[in-house]
């Protein structure tokens, strides 16, 4: 029984999402807008004072980039779940968690990426120290997959639901809280000179906790939303 | 022994047990908890920091405890029902989750209140406040997913698994709102000062634990019967029960 | 087209369906060999759905079994997969792929038949020359029939198809027709529910109504 290769299956499922991706590209823009827009609010809600927006700023990029984030993770399964392409992956001859895991990682390029383009134009407007601004592009490379893997769990287990991505919110942002304080807190310590590596190393450890276990997780989810 | 662990798997059979050993239990929970308040209001010593204010630990405490201990039987519990496909380990998952949310907010409120007079605010983010209340986020997102899936074999199965996603990520947000607390520590020391042990402190305590625990099991077991007529309604022996009464 | 000459058996016993805390049907019990057809008949929301759904492994039945071969399709997991191929109510067609990624796609997810080629299945039901047409410009018609064209390029010995007619004209339900009496000549097993009248010749045909 020869079965294509595991690898090739990734693959091909992989590049589907990504080509879809580029059929629809002028969607990308849209998470993106998102996460510059709310970190504009920002300074508008509570003064443009340069020293307390220094102060704040990681926090709020972060923050919008959970947003963001949250505001994307509709994706990964919404359109095959309408045109039942979703059905066939729980079908597939190829275990349910590995399909996950390309699809995952095809969402994340196409809406986790692209913020690490814009974040360093937000750590300009808000004043940001250079030193600051290149941590924050490495805790967004090591959190937002993990946001991304976190989140496909809450979307498995809301996908089938009427007016599901208000309960996603509610079920996925607690779970979203590690990642943020540790990689806040990471750019806040970077700006004032002191060590990060412990922030990094969690981080890490968040992202490799994830990626194995959440696959997982979002295949029985699926599994159980799609019965 | 067996045969009676079978028995009590059929949910018919459960509801019968059940509502036996319910009076039984509101009787000792009623019982302990008399006991215990009576101990902890007046027997016990003023604390020599915070004086009498310090009371409302012997219901704060033994809140948060049952706050992650019903967190905990909801996932196991979650766990049996999908691996094993028991119904009833589904029903008693779903109908501790308003039991654990209710401690988890009596634990956020009494903690408030025992706040007030060290920290003159009713909320300054203490790190063990903070990590309730992410448990209480928790507990709602369970019960909002529940009551958002029709079908509710399925439904049970989905919180079942967001329970046990939930209890992994219980230590790894204690610890980093741990973290993040001594980090952003205010002029104020914000740890509750925990009184030092005194055993007259002890026992009291240890009693509301237990009271607890039962008034747990009791409430858990009410609202299991209910769900389980709700989710039976259709068989032959609600369909018998109902025409009795 | 399997072609293999190998037998299989697909056997339910005691099979049971809840939904929505009622139950759709209890004590259902058949099996399905090679060459024979299963065709399932009922009112609307009888259960048709929800049964094929089982046998496809979609869904845990709430009492029963069923086993390929002798063996419970839960245990053989994505082995029993190699065997089946479903097309459902909605299609599993990427509008904003063409034909030809489809087809590509759906191949790369089963276990390929290599006597076909994608070009082959295309022809077999009338669309090759759309083969580079993106889906979403396809008629419902052509859209269902590239969807019921994945089942030539899998290996698959049972077929399930809910309602496979549905957007077909005349032309498409004769291709379609053919096709099924092909594979189950060939020694292929169908299950399939319908609300037009199957012709499939001399297959043999188990039928279950659902509704009694």
């Amino acid at each position: 029984m020869n079965t294509p290769s595991l690898s090739r299956a990734f693959a091909l499922l992989l590049w589907r999402d990504l080509l879809l991706a580029y059929r629809r590209r002028t969607e990308m823009i849209n998470p993106l807008l998102f996460f510059v827009l709310v970190t504009t609010l920002f300074p508008l809600g509570i003064g443009a004072d340069p020293a307390l927006l220094r102060e704040v700023a990681p926090g709020i990029i972060w923050v919008a980039a959970l947003l963001a984030a949250m505001l994307s993770l509709d994706s990964v399964f919404r359109s095959d779940f309408e045109d039942g392409s979703l059905e066939q992956f729980l079908i597939s001859a190829q275990p349910l968690s590995i399909l996950v895991l390309a699809k995952v990682v095809a969402h994340w390029l196409i809406t986790g990426l692209p913020l690490l383009i814009v974040a360093p134009l937000l750590g300009l407007l808000l004043d940001l120290p250079a030193a600051s601004i290149s941590t924050l592009l490495v805790t967004l490379a090591l959190g937002t997959p993990v946001l991304s893997m976190i989140g496909a769990i809450g979307v498995a287990l809301t996908v089938g639901l009427h007016r599901g991505g208000v309960i996603l919110s509610l079920l996925v942002l607690p779970l979203y809280i590690p990642v943020l304080i540790f990689a806040a807190n990471a750019v806040e310590s970077a700006g004032a000179g002191l060590p990060i590596v412990a922030h990094l190393s969690l981080l890490t450890a968040l992202l490799v906790l994830s990626m194995s276990l959440s696959p997982l997780a979002t295949a029985a989810a699926l599994k159980i939303s799609l019965s | 022994m067996l045969r009676f662990f079978h028995q009590l798997g059929s949910p018919k059979h459960f509801y019968r047990i059940a509502g036996r050993w319910i009076p039984w239990l509101a009787a000792a929970c009623a019982a302990l908890m008399l006991i215990g308040l009576y101990q902890g209001m007046v027997v016990a010593p003023p604390d020599y920091q915070q004086g009498d204010s310090y009371r409302i630990m012997f219901i704060h405490v033994p809140s948060a405890w049952m706050s992650l201990f019903i967190y905990i039987v909801m996932a196991v519990a979650g766990a049996i029902g999908l691996i094993w496909h028991m119904k009833l380990a589904e029903v008693i998952a779903i109908s501790s989750a308003p039991i654990g949310a209710s401690f988890t907010f009596l634990a956020l409120v009494t903690g408030s209140i025992w706040g007030k007079p060290m920290w003159g605010a009713w909320w300054v983010w203490d790190a063990r406040l903070t990590s309730e209340l992410i448990l209480l986020f928790l507990y709602l997102g369970v019960m909002a997913l529940y009551s958002a899936v029709e079908d509710k074999r399925t439904a049970a199965r989905a919180t079942a698994i967001l329970a046990i996603v939930g209890v992994v990520n219980i230590p790894i947000i204690h610890y980093s709102v741990e973290w993040w607390n001594t980090l952003h520590q205010g002029p104020t020391v914000t740890k509750f000062g925990a009184p030092s042990i005194d055993l007259r402190m002890l026992i009291p305590l240890l009693l509301m634990a237990v009271a607890f625990k039962l008034f747990y099991a009791m409430v858990v077991l009410m609202r299991a019967r209910v769900e389980v007529l709700q989710r039976e309604r259709n068989a032959q022996w609600v369909r018998e029960l109902v025409d009795i009464s | 087209m399997t072609g293999t000459g190998a037998k299989f058996c697909l056997e339910a016993s005691g099979l049971g369906c809840v939904r929505d805390d009622r139950s759709l049907f209890e004590d259902l019990s058949f099996r399905l060999s090679s060459g024979q057809v299963l065709l399932l008949e009922g009112r609307n929301g009888s259960g048709k759905t929800s049964l094929l759904r089982l046998l496809c492994g979609m869904r845990q039945p709430d009492a029963g079994e069923i086993r390929w071969d002798g063996e419970d399709i839960f245990r053989l997991g994505p082995d029993y997969h190699t065997h089946i191929a479903y097309v459902g109510h909605k299609d599993g067609v990427k509008h904003d792929l063409t034909a030809f990624e489809n087809l590509k796609l759906a191949r790369g997810l089963a276990a390929p038949n290599l006597d076909t080629s994608i070009e082959d299945a295309l022809r077999q039901v009338e669309l090759w020359g759309f083969d580079d047409v993106a889906a979403r410009n396809l008629s419902a018609g052509q859209q269902r029939r590239l969807a019921l064209a994945r089942l030539l390029v899998t290996r698959a010995n049972l077929w399930i198809l809910d309602e496979p007619f549905t957007s077909l004209d005349s032309r498409g339900i004769a291709i379609v027709e053919a096709l099924f009496s092909n594979h189950v000549a060939h020694g292929g097993m169908l299950a399939v529910t319908s609300h037009h009248q199957v012709q499939l010749g001399d297959a043999e045909t188990i039928r279950i109504d659902l509704s009694s």
